[in-house]
């Protein structure tokens, strides 16, 4: 069945184990060959591909309405934002304006997917480390957002809810006092986080220093979002290259210089912060407008090549969309962070121990199916 | 014959009268071997199926659960029913394991712990056998189990039991070290290795209040090694889930990994049972010398209640830490134990000589 693990991992002297595809900490389908010295990590080679659904290319055979239920599955923590993605690339393709209705409300439910992440990226973290409570702390709370998911938009995860043009329904009519429900208790219960894991002697000295990246590597890595911000590079592109509505609210883009997993963690929990911030500011003031333009039954963009870019809860998104005018696109790539940050991993976890691996690779926070898409 | 909750010995000692006016002395003492042997089987199934059950609820209140709810009234029958469900799962053969080892493993892992309870005075007379050198005799007992960890995780022929194996042998020996001078610092305080006369001279007074502050560090110690000695809590690094899948018992199944499952548990019991024995009095109820009516009212408790009571408030604290903390890493474990519990425990151990000599313990 499996196949003999080849070059270039030597055979000699070295304990080679296979951790994946099914392991508890690779998070999904990801195979991780280790060769091992002792405990310690001589080499790490990721084997991708057991997820892979070939996405792109069935994005070339359907529309473009269609091709948003695709990305929901890619990353399907940020499935929210990678709808976002797609939408704002057709829109700018066709040189459609949304109505600041549609921005506003977009931009909370984007900011409600990333602490929905980063609340499963706590609970996960935390069972990596061993401990085990965290899964259900973080888990409790991202319950109530996902109910906030499902009486807005009908899903939990897989939302769907933007489409070319606006939005598929109109919010519901309690969504604004469940959201800001939800931020207050939230409020209240983020400090539990940290008083159950984030202070804790044990959690930091098994992340301090380990799996460092200076700045240079980020950049030469191209590692974004909250890998990157934690190695000291301006990366968010929601205050770079602002979309939707994230121009006119103010929030800090979270930064730290030290790079390792402490940091990578530390910024995913002030995130949430600024996540809370972003939606207090918006939510009582949701402009009055149509929840979606009046698009053409059939979507055909205009000959040309279109880019956007979205800060995903786990770094910069981009929708690369080559059309040739018809109603389905030549040729769609996403650039997924996940399989950039993916990349590093073997140079990040060399000379680390076993149980350093696990929480480098959790503090990368990969989800596999955006890596195989 | 008077039955007497507060003594056992009268008990014990019309067993054994009745025995030998029926048959040879010979044959009594191997007719009382049965009864105990079979009298701790009883206890070690019950105490181990209600510490899983214990720890899943603990464990549920920790972490905003109920925890098992369905089977009987308040899930109590769920280990129960658990335990049916292994005994009739196939015990899978493994391919090129050393299957003698492989078989042995377990047995030795529930063997150890099998014979520590056996020391372990539970309440007055109520002990199977008082020797000597307890304490010495539990240490020597508890640190068997870890050949069958090694053994298991050798023989399964697997990577990831091979790991957790030898994290477990270098773990285990090292906190050995600190089991054993902790608890070496109160037989100083003691001045006995006798488990019965330990308890006896707590009569006036726990030894963690007799022995002031050397005392509480031996306890504190000894609960941190307790724990990383019996595979648990933030150093479980030898089964450490999200690393290596299940460490040294990756490969077992069925009733062979209710075993470990089991002798885990129990170790923790019998870590607890040490302490509660040796720093908490054991049986000995709370006294305060010269409040005879308080002391009245304690006595009136029955002293098998108390060992429980005492034990699972240890277990209780050792499950907390468990569902709190994340887990050590290999080179941190033995870190906090060469360079930090040692020095201070022979630190300790000398002070609580000093105290000792100069007579300053109450």
């Amino acid at each position: 069945m499996e196949e003999p693990i080849k070059a270039p991992v030597p055979e000699q002297e070295e304990y080679v184990i296979n951790m994946g595809p099914q392991h508890p900490s690779t998070h999904g389908v990801l195979r991780l060959v280790v060769s091992l010295k002792g405990e310690i990590v001589q080499n790490v080679q990721p084997h991708i591909g057991y997820i892979h659904r070939g996405i792109e290319k069935m994005c070339e055979s359907i529309t473009y309405p269609q091709i948003i239920h695709l990305t929901d599955r890619m990353d399907y923590l940020s499935a929210h934002i990678n709808n976002e993605a797609v939408c704002l690339a057709v829109e700018k393709a066709l040189g459609i304006e949304v109505s600041d209705r549609v921005k506003v409300i977009r931009t909370i439910l984007s900011e409600l997917t990333r602490i929905q992440s980063h609340q499963l990226f706590w609970a996960t973290f935390g069972m990596d480390l061993g401990g085990l409570t965290c899964f259900f702390y973080g888990l409790r709370d991202r319950e109530k957002v996902l109910d906030i998911f499902e009486e807005t938009c009908g899903g939990r995860m897989i939302v769907s809810y933007n489409c070319p043009g606006g939005l598929m329904n109109d919010i519901h009519p309690n969504f604004q006092k469940r959201t800001k429900e939800f931020i207050k208790y939230f409020r209240d219960t983020l400090p539990e986080y940290d008083r159950l894991l984030t202070g804790n002697v044990i959690f930091q000295e098994r992340l301090k220093n380990i799996g460092t990246v200076t700045r240079e590597q980020a950049i030469a890595w191209g590692l974004t979002g909250p890998v990157g911000r934690a190695s000291g590079l301006s990366c968010d592109v929601r205050k770079h290259n602002p979309y939707s509505a994230y121009d006119r609210v103010t929030f800090n883009e979270i930064i730290y210089n030290e790079g390792d997993s402490f940091h990578r963690y530390k910024v995913r929990m002030d995130e949430m912060w600024e996540s809370m911030n972003i939606i207090e500011q918006l939510i009582d003031n949701i402009p009055s407008g149509a929840y979606a333009e009046k698009m053409k039954p059939v979507i055909k963009l205009p000959e040309g090549e279109y880019w956007q870019s979205v800060e995903t809860a786990r770094g910069e998104l981009g929708v690369y969309i080559v059309s040739d005018g018809n109603k389905n696109p030549y040729r769609v790539k996403f650039r997924s962070p996940n399989f950039v940050h993916l990349a590093p991993l073997n140079l990040m976890s060399q000379g680390a121990k076993i149980a350093d691996l696990v929480a480098i690779n959790g503090s990368l926070d990969l989800i596999i199916p955006d890596i195989d898409r | 014959m008077e039955f007497s909750l507060y003594d056992f010995s009268s008990f014990t000692a019309w067993i054994d009268s009745s025995l030998r006016a029926s048959m040879s002395p010979g044959w009594a003492v191997a007719v009382e071997m049965i009864l105990i042997g079979i009298a701790i089987l009883i206890f070690y199934a019950l105490v181990g199926l209600f510490l899983v059950y214990a720890e899943r609820k603990v464990c549920a209140l920790m972490q905003n659960r109920l925890g098992p709810n369905r089977v009987g009234p308040g899930g109590v029958f769920q280990t129960i029913a658990d335990l049916v469900k292994l005994l009739f799962v196939e015990l899978v053969p493994i391919k090129n394991a050393d299957r003698v080892l492989f078989n042995v493993a377990p047995f030795i892992v529930i063997i150890a712990s099998f014979m520590a309870i056996g020391a372990i005075p539970f309440a007055k007379g109520l002990q199977a056998i008082d020797l000597n050198i307890g304490v010495f005799y539990l240490m020597a007992i508890s640190s068997m189990g870890v050949i069958g960890v090694l053994l298991a995780g050798w023989a399964s022929n697997n990577k990831y039991s091979l790991i957790g194996a030898m994290r477990s042998g270098a773990q285990i020996v090292s906190y050995e070290l600190s089991v054993g001078l902790a608890l070496v610092t109160m037989v100083v305080l003691a001045g006995t290795m006798q488990l019965s006369e330990i308890i006896e001279g707590q009569r006036w007074g726990w030894f963690i209040f007799k022995g002031h502050i050397p005392a509480v560090i031996a306890f504190v110690i000894y609960i941190i090694a307790g724990t990383a000695e019996t595979n648990r809590g933030p150093f479980d690094l030898a089964e450490a889930e999200s690393e290596l899948t299940a460490g040294y018992h990756t490969e077992y199944s069925g009733i062979k990994f209710a075993f470990f499952f089991l002798a885990e548990y129990m170790n923790m019991f019998i870590v607890a049972a040490i302490a509660a024995t040796v720093f908490f009095g054991g049986w000995m109820p709370f006294h305060v010398y010269g409040w005879d009516g308080f002391n009245a009212v304690m006595d009136f408790i029955p002293p098998f209640v108390w060992f429980i009571a005492k034990t699972f408030g240890i277990v209780f604290l050792m499950m907390w830490l468990k569902w709190t903390f994340p887990r050590l890493r290999i080179d941190q474990l033995l870190t906090l134990e060469w360079k930090y519990l040692l020095p201070i425990n022979i630190f300790n151990l000398l002070l609580m000589a000093f105290l000792v000599l100069t007579g300053l313990h109450w």
